[in-house]
């Protein structure tokens, strides 16, 4: 393993530290291991909070600051964060309109989140949940955990983080927030393996000629191993996959997303055969964005979102926004 | 059990957690995500360290004390399921000294905290696999019997295929993996016996 850190145990709060001293415009807090936004509690806005396991980066704290998340709570590599961690966001950004928990399907992120939002309530606080299950790659069936959340969290916390902005009901913040997710699919592929600080080594062994299908982004392997494929069959087995779990035809906000280890010209690359596939399958695409958001630490590979758009979803998409990760309109 | 012997059943598990973080790290990447032996190391060590100098009066307050800091402490699904059950179990004692069948009466307690919060019925692959055969050895032979059930109950998740949890998105490529939080749990059973 060759990374820069110090002390495997302490790359979290290591990286908050180094992410306050870039980003004076954010309020970060080591200890507790929380980014919020540094006007917070914003008076009658929506407070929306989100977090969970870090290496993930610029997901969640990268998307802290107006127009997005008022809060992220990061937790240990891969690790959801506490509940006392996720109430001190949920307080923190409380502006007397309630707050919006942003969660990923994870067992844990769910359960931790579960209990913060029953603890919030103690101090009164209105809290509302939008769980992100956008992994068509998961069978949602009884039989598992569920749909896992991963590249959606992008564009729902970009669009509720819009339509808070516009001091919008709690009730309508949610709402468009599960609906962004209902139109979401995603898939992804691994070209190798994540290594966390604490382990040391790659999470599963990957040969040179092969590839992890339905991968998840905390280096769980995925669904199935198969031969490495050129770029365009790739593209085809993701577009598939999403298109056949979310049909739809029309506008979509196409993200092409990067694990942590593949370099934008791949990314590229991998995108125009994307893009090339959609418009054969009358989809339109209206917006995209190409690039690291929901990273995986340093797993090369790549995973494929579209949500099928509607006018409102795409004028809160394209609403200005100004934080460490995504800056548009400022 | 008394309250002194709370706290070395408590420590005990510190100590063998400590001892095989990498074993569960290990089973923890074949179908996880790899961080549950550092989880659990490093809640069981903030335990220790909260345990310290805390005035227990009952088993309970050192049970209750313990669960509260694994949920405040270790995160994932591991933190909040062994934090509540600890919890949990620690209501059910609230005397100085407890009988072997109070402590049963807590463990199924225990076991009953984390059915509710994660949802898991037997031969989900999960925890509960290894938790209720040692509950039920327990009760009928002790505290040697329960680590010995609890290590079995961990050993027969290798053949199941994961429902709950991070390893359900496998599928049947879970199968052929012992679970890490069953693993776990037998060492909980372990430290008791």
């Amino acid at each position: 393993m060759k990374k820069f850190i110090n002390d495997p145990g302490d790359v979290v709060a290591q990286a908050l530290r180094g992410l306050a001293a870039a980003h004076p415009e954010l309020r970060v807090d080591p200890e507790n291991q929380l980014v919020v936004r540094a006007d917070a509690p914003v008076r009658g806005k929506v407070g929306i909070v989100s977090g969970g396991g870090s290496g993930h980066e610029p997901l969640h704290g990268g998307f802290v600051g107006p127009g997005m998340l008022d809060a992220a709570c990061a937790g240990e590599v891969f690790t959801s964060p506490v509940p006392d961690a996720i109430l001190a966001a949920t307080r923190a950004v409380d502006g007397g309109a309630g707050v919006l928990h942003i969660v990923k399907n994870y067992t844990g992120d769910v359960l931790n989140f579960e209990m913060a939002a029953e603890l919030a309530g103690d101090d009164d606080i209105t809290v509302e949940t939008v769980l992100v299950d956008d992994d068509v790659a998961v069978q949602d069936s009884t039989w598992t955990a569920g749909r896992r959340g991963t590249g959606a969290t992008v564009i729902v916390e970009k669009v509720t983080g819009a339509l808070a902005e516009e001091r919008a009901s709690l009730k309508d913040v949610a709402a468009i927030g599960r609906t962004v997710n209902e139109r979401s699919g995603s898939f992804a592929v691994a070209l190798t393996a994540a290594t966390t600080p604490a382990a040391g080594r790659p999470g599963f062994d990957l040969p040179d000629d092969e590839m992890e299908v339905g991968v998840g982004i905390h280096g769980e392997p995925g669904r199935r191993r198969a031969p490495l494929a050129p770029a365009a069959d790739v593209a085809a087995l993701m577009v598939d996959a999403i298109l056949e779990a979310k049909p739809a035809t029309g506008t979509a906000i196409v993200l092409l997303n990067g694990l942590g280890g593949t370099p934008l010209l791949e990314l590229y690359l991998l995108y125009g055969e994307v893009a090339a596939l959609l418009e054969s399958r009358d989809v339109r695409i209206g917006r995209s964005l190409v690039g690291n958001y929901v990273t995986s630490l340093d797993m090369a590979g790549a995973s494929l979102t579209i949500c099928h758009a509607d006018d409102e979803i795409l004028r809160l998409w394209d609403a200005w926004v100004r934080t460490p990760g995504l800056r548009r309109g400022v | 059990m008394n309250v002194e012997q709370a706290r070395a059943w408590i420590t005990a598990i510190a100590t063998t957690v400590e001892a095989e973080a990498e074993t569960l790290t290990r089973l923890d990447s074949a179908i996880g995500d790899g961080d549950h032996g550092a989880n659990l190391k490093r809640g069981f060590a903030a335990v220790r360290a909260a345990l310290e100098g805390f005035e227990a009066h009952t088993v309970g307050d050192v049970l209750t004390k313990t669960g509260a800091t694994l949920i405040s402490k270790v995160g994932g699904a591991s933190g909040p399921l062994y934090g509540s059950a600890f919890r949990a179990m620690g209501k059910a004692l609230a005397s100085p000294d407890v009988t072997t069948e109070q402590l049963g009466d807590a463990l199924d307690a225990g076991l009953a905290a984390i059915r509710k919060l994660g949802g898991a019925q037997p031969g989900d692959k999960t925890m509960v696999d290894a938790w209720l055969p040692a509950v039920a050895a327990y009760r009928k032979k002790g505290p040697r019997a329960a680590a010995a059930a609890a290590e079995e109950g961990a050993k027969a998740t290798t053949e199941l295929r994961a429902r709950k949890g991070r390893a359900s998105y496998l599928g049947e490529r879970s199968i052929g993996h012992q679970d890490p939080g069953a693993t776990s749990t037998a060492l909980i059973f372990r430290a008791l016996a």
